[in-house]
């Protein structure tokens, strides 16, 4: 017998560990039911962050969030609130201050460190329990009390319904801006519902999965999702599930451990990408839809647009015939 | 004062009163620099209107004047008799090929179905109706057969005839296009132009073409309107696309000449191309 085996068994055993499961389960009901109503709001709220590409205003949403539940703890506040409040205020912050990606960028940049210094202070200055410090970054040990889970119930109430209220414009003005406005949508007032609905989001995130790992359910699931699909409708169910598959498995696995909830959750969420990302692999391979190397969106002046579609015009053939070839473009 | 000749009224097709575009002594300015003044225009339906002029003379602010995303500095415009904002859902707007991010979760007929009702509040209650309704704006612009490929894998060709579908969905009574063909190749500039006409045919609609270079257009064209140094030129092609006129617009002497059908212009002062960035759309 080996030390390293020893060690690697009492390791595997803290990281699963499943005596009186049953029990537990009971006794951790709410925990569940807060991942399962998590999982929901993520997957949703999560594609619409893909398509908008705010996956960097995310981040920084959750650093607020996180000093704003520190202050709520250092001054004996509620803790949900306090994050809700950040997350809240720094969406509409970012909403009115960068609408463009690119400043957009910048100012999330320039606002996270400073959420998370603030975060950090308010804990230095704090002299409760430590393990209340720790569970705000990271995630916490399965406990969710009964009001936890009422006021988490609440707010994803919140943000379904105003979800469904501006879906279609809100989608139309995501994946395309231009005719979006041309159209006469309200773009900037979308922009700031949808900043407010992924504050909340974030804020009831950060209960859970810890301010460091909020991506993990806001982002992966959507991400894996557009791996395997572009069906909006699809995009949007996989998504869901994957996020429930990365919360629900997550505080399973976690309910009998003294490990927090975030790793099982992250490494779920991982591995569901990872499957995804192998699977678009393999179907590119073999793909019976197109392929492009270059991105055409950025090249002036017809030389881009000429190259891309001079394999169909030189081969004389039109372009209802276009759907038809596997692979015609250009290898990598 | 650059009032044109002949004035306006005379020239559209039809009476007055149903000008889908109605332009009076319209004026844009950006602070201190006017881009034209005193612009009096009606576009009567089915009429097939260019608007040409090198960079920075107001094509694009024109359009997005129509559109009601920017407001004259002074005179009224008025599309479909009413704001250009509460017109907005009778307009078709074809924007200038930029293509999509590569995991933009939309097919070829989710961009469409977003022109039939992607402006609705709420989720889509009626899913085989608005499928059925972008099965036969798909076929109407040949784009069948890529019905089901995402958006971020089609050519530029491709995606145009698509935009087409999408400006037709909302059953158009003006259609605007800004640059529609640009960073196309001139077989796909041919296809996608031929479109736009077909559907003015059969639809009854009105054109405005926002161009920098109006010979893909050309054999559809009605009138033109030129804009330069902050001055305009309203009229046929014959008209406006003449040596004499062009030399007075910019000052200088400047030879349009026509060669095999295709109008070329020499010595212009600023012919470079337009192509503005998606965010100068965006406030």
């Amino acid at each position: 017998m080996s030390l390293a085996a020893i060690d690697w068994n009492s390791l595997f055993g803290s990281v699963f560990v499943f005596d009186n499961y049953g029990e537990l389960l009971s006794l951790l009901r709410n925990s569940v039911w807060a991942g399962a109503v998590l999982g929901l709001v993520g997957g949703l709220v999560g594609t619409f962050v893909m398509m908008r590409d705010l996956a960097f205003s995310v981040h920084g949403i959750a650093e607020l969030s996180f000093a704003g539940a520190a202050a709520a703890l250092l001054i004996g506040a509620d803790v949900v609130t306090g994050s809700l409040v950040g997350s809240v205020l720094a969406a509409l912050i970012m909403g009115f201050m960068g609408l463009r990606a690119r400043e957009g960028n910048s100012f999330v940049g320039v606002l996270m460190p400073f959420g998370l210094g603030l975060g950090i202070l308010f804990l230095s200055l704090y002299e409760g329990r430590s393990s209340n410090k720790f569970s705000l970054l990271t995630g916490q040990i399965v406990s969710v009390s009964s009001l936890q889970l009422t006021s988490m119930i609440v707010l994803s109430v919140v943000v379904l319904a105003t979800l469904l209220v501006v879906w279609r414009p809100l989608t139309f003005a995501s994946t395309d801006p231009l005719v979006a406005q041309a159209k006469g949508l309200p773009m900037r007032s979308l922009a700031i519902v949808f900043m407010v609905v992924l504050g909340i989001s974030v804020a009831m995130s950060v209960q859970i999965v810890g301010a460091l790992l909020v991506l993990a359910l806001l982002i992966t699931p959507a991400a894996a999702a557009m791996n395997l699909t572009s069906s909006p409708a699809r995009t949007v169910v996989l998504s869901v599930v994957f996020a429930e598959l990365a919360m629900v498995g997550g505080i399973l696995l976690a309910l009998g451990g003294n490990v927090p909830i975030s790793p099982y959750v992250t490494t779920i969420s991982f591995a569901v990408w990872l499957v995804s990302r192998c699977v678009r692999a393999v179907r590119e391979r073999s793909s019976s839809y197109r392929r492009t190397t270059t991105p055409r969106s950025t090249t002036p002046l017809g030389a881009g647009g000429a190259v891309q579609n001079r394999t169909r015009t030189a081969a004389g053939s039109t372009l209802s015939e276009a759907g038809s070839g596997p692979s015609r473009s250009p290898s990598p | 004062m650059n009032a044109p000749e002949p004035a306006p009224e005379v020239t559209t097709r039809s009476g007055a009163d149903d000008a889908v575009v109605r332009l009076r002594d319209a004026r844009l300015a950006f602070g201190d620099r006017t881009l034209w003044s005193g612009l009096d225009l009606d576009v009567a339906p089915g009429e097939y209107l260019a608007v040409l002029g090198s960079n920075g003379t107001g094509k694009t602010s024109f359009l997005r004047v129509l559109l009601g995303l920017l407001p004259l500095t002074s005179g009224t415009v008025r599309v479909n008799g009413t704001r250009p904002r509460a017109a907005a859902a009778r307009v078709g707007y074809v924007p200038q090929q930029r293509g999509f991010p590569a995991r933009t979760p939309l097919r070829a007929r989710d961009l469409v179905a977003q022109g039939v009702d992607g402006h609705h509040w709420g989720i889509r209650l009626h899913p085989r109706r608005v499928h059925r309704t972008v099965d036969e704006l798909l076929e109407r612009v040949g784009a069948t057969d890529y019905a089901d490929a995402p958006v971020g894998v089609l050519s530029g060709g491709e995606q145009q005839r698509l935009r087409v579908a999408q400006a037709l969905a909302a059953d158009p009574t003006l259609v605007l296009c800004d640059e529609a063909l640009l960073s196309l190749d001139l077989h796909h500039q041919h296809v996608v132009s031929e479109l736009v006409h077909e559907q003015r045919e059969r639809s009854g609609c009105a054109v405005v073409f926002v161009t920098h270079d109006v010979n893909p257009i050309i054999e559809h064209v009605d009138r033109i309107l030129y804009l330069a140094n902050g001055s305009f030129r309203i009229g046929t092609p014959d008209q406006v696309l003449r040596s004499d006129v062009f030399s007075e617009l910019y000052g200088t002497r400047i030879e349009v000449l026509r060669s095999n059908g295709r109008i070329l212009v020499a010595g212009r002062p600023d012919s470079s191309h337009h192509t503005d960035s998606p965010e100068e759309l965006i406030p």
